[in-house]
């Protein structure tokens, strides 16, 4: 079963909230990814988004483009995440990992191909964040048909009809974005998400995680308790900026994050 | 994304409305100064001793250039669908300045993006927008150029979704972007079809335009697309020559089908996918990606192109101010510089019309510096 299935059964089986942390692949450098992975997953996170890191991320604020940009000096590619991804699995680290990516990489990459080696490296899901579902059906079918989940994203502005034919296309959870616009941290929560996750709950079953601006414990809660889980990017992203190649003291910050969003 | 299936429904709909259609004509006219002139350039076709040189003039049109004319079309549609905020990007500041004008006109709210080079390059147009009350904000990111602009002024919209309107400057984006731009320029081919039936009796031989992300050009060659015997040309910049980072040519080597800010269209991208730095003297030409119906229309074999470089373009910046009187925008001179170099080939008879997009005041203190005036 795909490990992104398996880490949400338990969850509700417990009748915890998951917690998901997003970082920049190659931030300072792979090999330090590879340690913030594993630290993550001793302390609990329950899924790790890894941003593959492109020249142009349209959808992301000031804080994940400089992390990108540090990522690419570092010489970071597709390739290279992937690699560390299939590393990573023969150290037995287990922790479910989700891509999160511009098409052009995948594109460039071959998308068949692509699925392919996602699957084979060991990555759970795929979240594709410039591909529109017109576009993106057959692309989020092939990966589907990998055995990788595409993860799809819904936005506050995402009318109820548009809301229908995404989660028909979505495997694993459904990313709900928790405000308009890009990502980045922000110190108000919006406060339609409730009402925006039960119109979701009518059309799937899949698990919600909510994110978008989380920066700390009390919003990671608040958001976590309207959906499934809550996920933390910027935030962290910033630490690793300051602490990157320290993952304890990265770990650090995430630890009280993740227990709040668990008491 | 759902708003962009919005403005496509709307704008749908407006296209088939004829008070919609009126107004736009009405303020082309009577605020834009359209129509522009089809204007026999006779020195420029002696000097050069070839095929018959037509201008088709809109560096004529109130700010100076063809942007205008999608800016009108634009903010139309954005008042019809009740927005008030406007944003948009520039690279070389004319589509700015265009947006802030109209922007002025209709009393909204406007804010453009530009990349820090590009406001240092066309600082002339970077004052005329604040003049026009807009705001202009500095793109810090990457090569500090138009790619930027655009994903910042895409930022800002997915943020102010609600309120405001992107108007793009060119015939990019995701859909229905680069159909409407193109729809909105299609004015320039239809108005120089007509001029050159009545002044010449048939249809041109050849047409030829700069392409940047191909507003212009699409604009021009639209409305001769089923002209079978028109041979359509598009000129890209080609910087400092076809090497990785040094050119913005999409066509000439580096480039590949890929996609950028929701486009899928030929992109400059190295073999991982990363977009590739551009250069071109021209701030309105250094941009990484085509409007897909060129990618299109060229693999289709309808449209030609080719490019030239820093110095064939500012050649012919000074050539066409001295020999015709009018200084181009230094997007517009790729394509004369082009007109140059094959004017004598395509022989006497021949018949070609050079978009002539913008006039040149925002590029004179770039150009005075580079050819030390
Ligand atoms: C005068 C002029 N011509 C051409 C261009 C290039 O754009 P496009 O290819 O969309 O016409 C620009 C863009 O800034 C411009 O200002």
């Amino acid at each position: 079963m795909n490990r992104i299935d398996q880490k949400f059964r338990a969850l509700r089986t417990l009748g915890k909230k998951g917690f998901v942390a997003y970082i920049a692949a190659g931030d300072p450098n792979l090999k330090q990814t590879g340690a913030l992975a594993r630290e993550f997953e001793r302390i609990g996170v329950d899924v790790l988004e890894l941003g593959v890191p492109f020249s142009d991320p349209l959808a992301d604020g000031v804080v994940n483009q400089l992390a990108a940009e540090r990522a690419l000096k570092s010489g970071t590619t597709l390739r290279g995440v992937l690699d560390l991804v299939r590393n990573l699995r023969r150290q037995g680290c287990e922790i479910p990992i989700v891509f999160y990516i511009y098409f052009n990489l995948v594109h460039r990459y071959g998308v068949k191909n692509f699925a392919k080696e996602a699957c084979r490296a060991g990555v759970d899901g795929v979240l594709t964040l410039d591909l529109p579902p017109e576009e993106g059906a057959a692309f989020q079918q092939t990966l589907t048909k990998a055995g990788v989940h595409p993860i799809v994203l819904i936005a506050p502005t995402t009318p109820t009809n548009r809301i229908r034919t995404l989660v028909k296309q979505a495997g694993g959870f459904i990313y709900y974005i928790s405000r308009e616009g890009v990502t980045g941290m922000q110190s108000k929560v919006a406060t339609t998400i409730r009402d925006r996750v039960a119109v979701i709950r009518q059309y799937s079953k899949l698990p919600v995680a909510i994110g978008f601006g989380i920066s700390n414990p009390k919003q990671a809660r608040a958001v976590a308790m309207d959906g499934d889980a809550c996920v933390v990017g910027s935030a962290i992203v910033n630490q690793i900026a300051q602490n990157g190649r320290d993952a304890k003291k990265v770990a650090r910050f995430v630890a009280p994050l993740i227990k709040e969003v668990k008491r | 994304m759902a708003p962009l299936q919005e403005l496509a429904k709307e704008y749908a709909k407006a296209r088939r409305d004829k008070k919609f259609r009126q107004q736009v004509a009405y303020y082309l006219r009577e605020y834009v100064g359209r129509p522009t002139p089809l204007y026999f350039a006779e020195r420029l076709t002696r000097e050069l001793g070839g095929a018959k040189i037509y201008l088709k003039r809109e560096d004529l049109l109130h700010t100076g250039a063809h942007k205008i004319n999608n800016a009108v079309g634009q903010i139309l549609l954005a008042k019809r669908m009740g927005k008030s905020r406007i944003i948009a990007e520039t690279g070389a500041g004319q589509h700015g300045v265009a947006t802030a004008t109209v922007a002025a006109m209709f009393g909204m709210e406007c804010v453009i993006y530009m990349g820090e080079v590009d406001m240092a390059r066309q600082a002339l147009n970077v004052y005329r927008m604040r003049l026009l009350g807009a705001e202009v904000r500095a793109v810090t990111a990457g090569q500090r150029t138009l790619k930027e602009a655009i994903s910042e002024a895409m930022r800002d919209w997915v943020t102010n979704i609600r309120h405001t309107h992107y108007i793009i400057g060119s015939v990019l984006g995701a859909h229905p972007y680069p159909v409407m731009v193109r729809d909105f320029q299609a004015v320039i081919g239809r108005e120089a079809r007509r001029q050159i039936l009545k002044h010449e009796k048939r249809l041109p031989d050849v047409l030829v335009a700069c392409v940047g992300g191909g507003s212009n050009s699409i604009g021009l060659f639209h409305a001769f697309l089923k002209d079978k015997g028109v041979r359509m040309v598009g000129v890209e910049g080609g910087g400092r020559g076809i090497k990785p980072g040094d050119h913005a040519a999409r066509f000439q080597k580096g480039g590949s089908l890929g996609v950028l800010q929701g486009t899928r269209t030929f992109v400059l991208q190295d073999e991982d996918g990363q977009i590739m730095l551009t250069h071109s003297v021209s701030a309105g030409l250094d941009y990484a990606a085509i409007g897909p119906e060129h990618s299109y229309l060229r693999d289709a074999g309808r449209i030609e192109y080719s490019y030239a470089t820093d110095p064939d373009a500012l050649a012919a910046f000074q050539y066409c101010a001295r020999v015709e009187g009018i200084i181009p925008a230094l997007e517009s001179a790729h394509a004369i510089a082009w007109v140059q170099k094959h004017a004598k080939k395509l022989g006497r008879d021949a018949i070609v019309i050079a978009n002539m997009s913008g006039r040149g005041d925002k590029d004179v203190m770039q150009a005075a510096e580079l050819m030390k005036l």
